[in-house]
């Protein structure tokens, strides 16, 4: 679809391929789970209800999207303006985060048709699964207004596009407010069920620590993006993004140290508050220390290192040890920790067709980021809605902005 | 600058802390029941394990025959739980220490008096009614299956074979039938041959199964499983062996499973409202300091200007009274050459 393979080159590169057939089986995939329903692709069972659907596509997948809010927050509250042309990617990747979640959704309810219902028809106020789908909901929106000035300065309308751009620390705020709840909710949800969840990863503090451990991730997925995208797309990437690109993967990371030393701290405290220490020499208990030391404290170790030393290469490897520590700890909480008193042979493991799903989600994520940031002012302000304020002792540049449209660097393709 | 944003940061997030906290030892009361409500007794020591429960149950609801016959009993030998297909089973637990023979337990919906699945529905479609069953509408599901992740007794299932409209299925302590009048007792109730299953009001169960307790001393544990765990239910079980035993659990507490989110939720409106102004509040803080920052710096910027500007003023003076005081020396040099010249030339012509 967005493969924008020149003319005369052969669309058959490996990434193409590689594509296609992620998109051909997911299609696959998905005309089975819509004729055949949930048991003819899903492992569920009537003691896991939530399979990998859950725990990645929603769970990972909110948490994973937290650079939105992380980064405008950073930006427009905090008042770290050198972090101003990050915000404009982690918007896009947020907003198709979020949407990406509620499109994986229909895949995962049983009657998708319903899922206003909960907003239209019938609420339900003391479930914290309400909490959740409203603020997603009214997140899901927020993000589309503040993403939508990227199209409208594509577009060239300038009203309407400078009217939300007035907005925007309103917007900003609500969606911090947003965040906060339904980031901890994801947490929440798992309250209700002490007896069912192994000691270890059932806390009071839950919300605290997904809320907690959602900025880590946010942060860090911000770097991660920022790297991938700097390799494939260079070419749409202006000057002041690649100028303050250094300063918001060394402040990010400074940030994502402090923080993840910060849930570091709160999970001993859980652990203490609640006095299960001693489950801590069972096998449950090392596993619990493998995802406590090898991917709370060594990132935050990493990105402590990379910033003193100041070390590009350390950072990433912080982002990405991180991120996959959140996708871990996610897993562990929903699906490792929940019904660990059940026998193995009960236990859950997904089918090959619900990652093949999960897969082609996050396939069809990227493929559509990367039309969006080729075609709309993503890595660069547009020169008729330039914003960017030079800093001090720096000269006001004309803006030196190449139009590289339709025709995307090399890089940007075949890998 | 970055230590002023830091520590923004960690204010913001102290408070956030602390609000949780508080709100969170905050819970609603306990909730006694519905007066009135009906329930069921269940009496280990009188269960035969012949499945007619099972049997009348699937009559009654109209479920779809099982594979194996309900009076084949071999299918006893595995330990099985509740399906979309079946709203109760009985279960067989061998070799627990102190008891006889094997000991059988019906399972099904254990009708609590606040319910986990109730307040887990963002639609909510459970109701508690006040006749004591927890009864569900499908009107409005959306198949999302947190009440199955909810219930502590495992019992709600979920049709997943169905494409349009998969159901939650679950036992409804034959609610419909009874209100409608086509049924006085539950159908297991009414199909147990021994009278293992007593159907009544909860408080005139709760009564019964003290009378049995002093009746035949000894024969039972002096508990009743379901008065207080999880807030109570409307279903009820004596046994003569520990309830864990017989797959009831023993670990779940007294406390009901709205009270473990309420904490949560109650956050939720002090989120709402102090968030937004401490984040503006920030914000001021950061607009005001980055004001006097700009301010300072034009002023900066102006004093600088204004000694530049004296400066060079002061300068052009003293350059020009330097070249007044050049041009005045060099006039009276050149004066003086003159005259000294004159005074030659006079010299001279006085020779
Ligand atoms: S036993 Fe489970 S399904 Fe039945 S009322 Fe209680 S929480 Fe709901
Ligand atoms: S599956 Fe249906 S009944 Fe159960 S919580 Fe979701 S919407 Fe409510
Ligand atoms: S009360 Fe009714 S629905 Fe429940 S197990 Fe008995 S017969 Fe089945």
């Amino acid at each position: 679809m967005s493969t924008a393979t020149p003319m005369k080159k052969t669309w058959l590169t490996p990434f193409n391929i590689i594509v296609g057939i992620i998109l051909l089986v997911g299609g696959f995939v998905t005309i089975l789970r819509f004729t055949k329903g949930l048991a003819g692709v899903t492992n569920l069972t009537d003691n896991y209800p939530w399979g990998i659907w859950i725990s990645f596509d929603l769970l990972c997948g909110v948490a994973l999207a937290a650079g939105g809010f992380t980064t405008s927050a950073a930006c427009y509250i905090f008042g770290l303006k050198r972090f101003h042309s990050a915000v404009r990617p982690a918007i896009l990747t947020a907003f198709l985060g979020y949407s990406l979640v509620v499109f994986a959704l229909h895949y995962d309810v049983g009657r998708p048709w319903r899922l206003p219902y909960p907003f239209f028809v019938q609420s339900g106020t003391t479930s914290v699964l309400f909490e959740v789908g409203l603020c997603v909901f009214l997140y899901l929106i927020t993000l589309f207004v503040e993403w939508v000035p990227s199209a409208l300065e594509w577009l060239g309308f300038k009203k309407p596009r400078n009217v939300i751009v007035r907005m925007t620390l309103a917007l900003t705020i609500f969606g911090v407010v947003l965040s906060t709840m339904h980031q901890s909710s994801l947490g929440a949800l798992y309250l209700i069920a002490p007896s069912k969840m192994h000691p270890l990863w059932y806390s009071m503090f839950l919300p605290l620590f997904f809320f907690v451990s959602a900025i880590a991730a946010g942060l860090s997925m911000v770097i991660f993006e920022g790297t991938l995208s700097h390799h494939y797309l260079h070419a749409k990437m202006d000057k002041t993004y690649l100028k303050e690109h250094d300063g918001v993967t060394f402040g990010f990371a400074k940030g994502a140290a402090v923080v993840l030393v910060v849930y570091f701290f709160i999970k001993i405290v859980g652990i203490t508050l609640d006095n299960n220490w001693h489950y801590l020499f069972t096998g449950y208990g090392a596993w619990f220390l493998f995802e406590l030391l090898g991917f709370v404290a060594l990132p935050a170790f990493l990105y402590a290192m990379a910033v003193r030393e100041h070390n590009a290469c350390l950072v990433r490897w912080g982002a990405v040890i991180t991120v996959l520590g959140i996708v871990l700890n996610r897993f562990n909480v929903s699906l490792v920790a929940f019904n660990w008193q059940l026998p193995p042979a009960q236990k859950y493991f997904p089918s090959w067709m619900e990652i093949a799903i999960s897969v082609f989600i996050v396939t069809l994520g990227l493929l559509v980021f990367r039309f969006i940031a080729t075609k709309m002012p993503i890595f660069y302000e547009h020169p008729n809605f330039r914003e960017h304020v030079p800093h001090e002792g720096e000269e006001e540049e004309a803006p030196e902005f190449v139009e590289h449209e339709l025709k995307p660097h090399p890089q940007s393709l075949g890998h | 600058m970055k230590r002023r944003a830091f520590l923004s940061l960690l204010g913001a997030g102290g408070a956030a802390c602390l609000l949780g906290q508080s709100a969170q030892a905050a819970g609603p009361k306990e909730f006694p029941g519905y007066p009135g409500s009906f329930g069921v007794l269940f009496d280990a020591t009188r269960c035969i394990g012949c499945r007619r429960c099972e049997a009348g149950c699937n009559q009654v609801n109209g479920l779809p025959a099982p594979p194996e016959p309900f009076d084949d009993l071999s299918v006893l030998n595995k330990t099985r739980r509740t399906n979309a297909k079946t709203y109760t089973i009985v279960n067989r637990y061998d070799n627990i220490p102190g008891a006889a023979g094997p000991v059988f337990r019906k399972n099904q919906c254990q009708h609590c008096l606040e319910p986990a699945c109730a307040s887990s529905c963002f639609v909510r479609a459970f109701t508690k009614t006040p006749q004591g069953a927890v009864t569900w509408d499908g009107s409005v599901c959306v198949g999302c299956r947190y009440c199955m992740i909810a219930c502590p007794f495992d019992i709600p299932t979920f049709e997943y074979g169905e494409v349009i409209s998969p159901r939650i299925m679950k036992c409804t302590m034959c609610w419909d039938h009874i209100t409608a009048g086509k049924l006085t007792v539950p159908g297991c109730v009414g199909a147990c041959p021994v009278e293992a299953l007593v159907y009544g009001k909860r408080a005139d169960l709760l009564r019964i199964a003290r009378g049995r307790f002093a009746a035949f001393p000894g024969r039972y544990l002096d508990h009743i499983y379901g008065e207080h765990e999880m807030g109570g239910t409307n279903w009820l079980y004596i046994s003569g062996v520990p309830f864990k035993d017989i797959g009831l659990r023993e670990d779940l507490g007294t406390t009901s499973a709205p009270q473990y989110t309420s904490g949560a939720l109650a956050v939720v409106p002090i989120i709402a409202t102090a968030w937004p102004a401490l984040l503006v509040g920030v914000y001021a803080i950061h607009r005001r300091m980055d004001k006097v920052a700009h301010e300072e710096q034009v002023q900066a910027v102006t004093q600088a200007v204004a000694k530049a500007q004296e400066e060079a003023a002061a300068k052009l003076a003293k350059a020009k009274a330097d070249a007044a005081a050049d041009k005045k020396s060099a006039i009276e040099r050149e004066v003086k050459k003159a005259l000294e010249e004159a005074a030659k030339a006079q010299t001279e012509e006085d020779k």
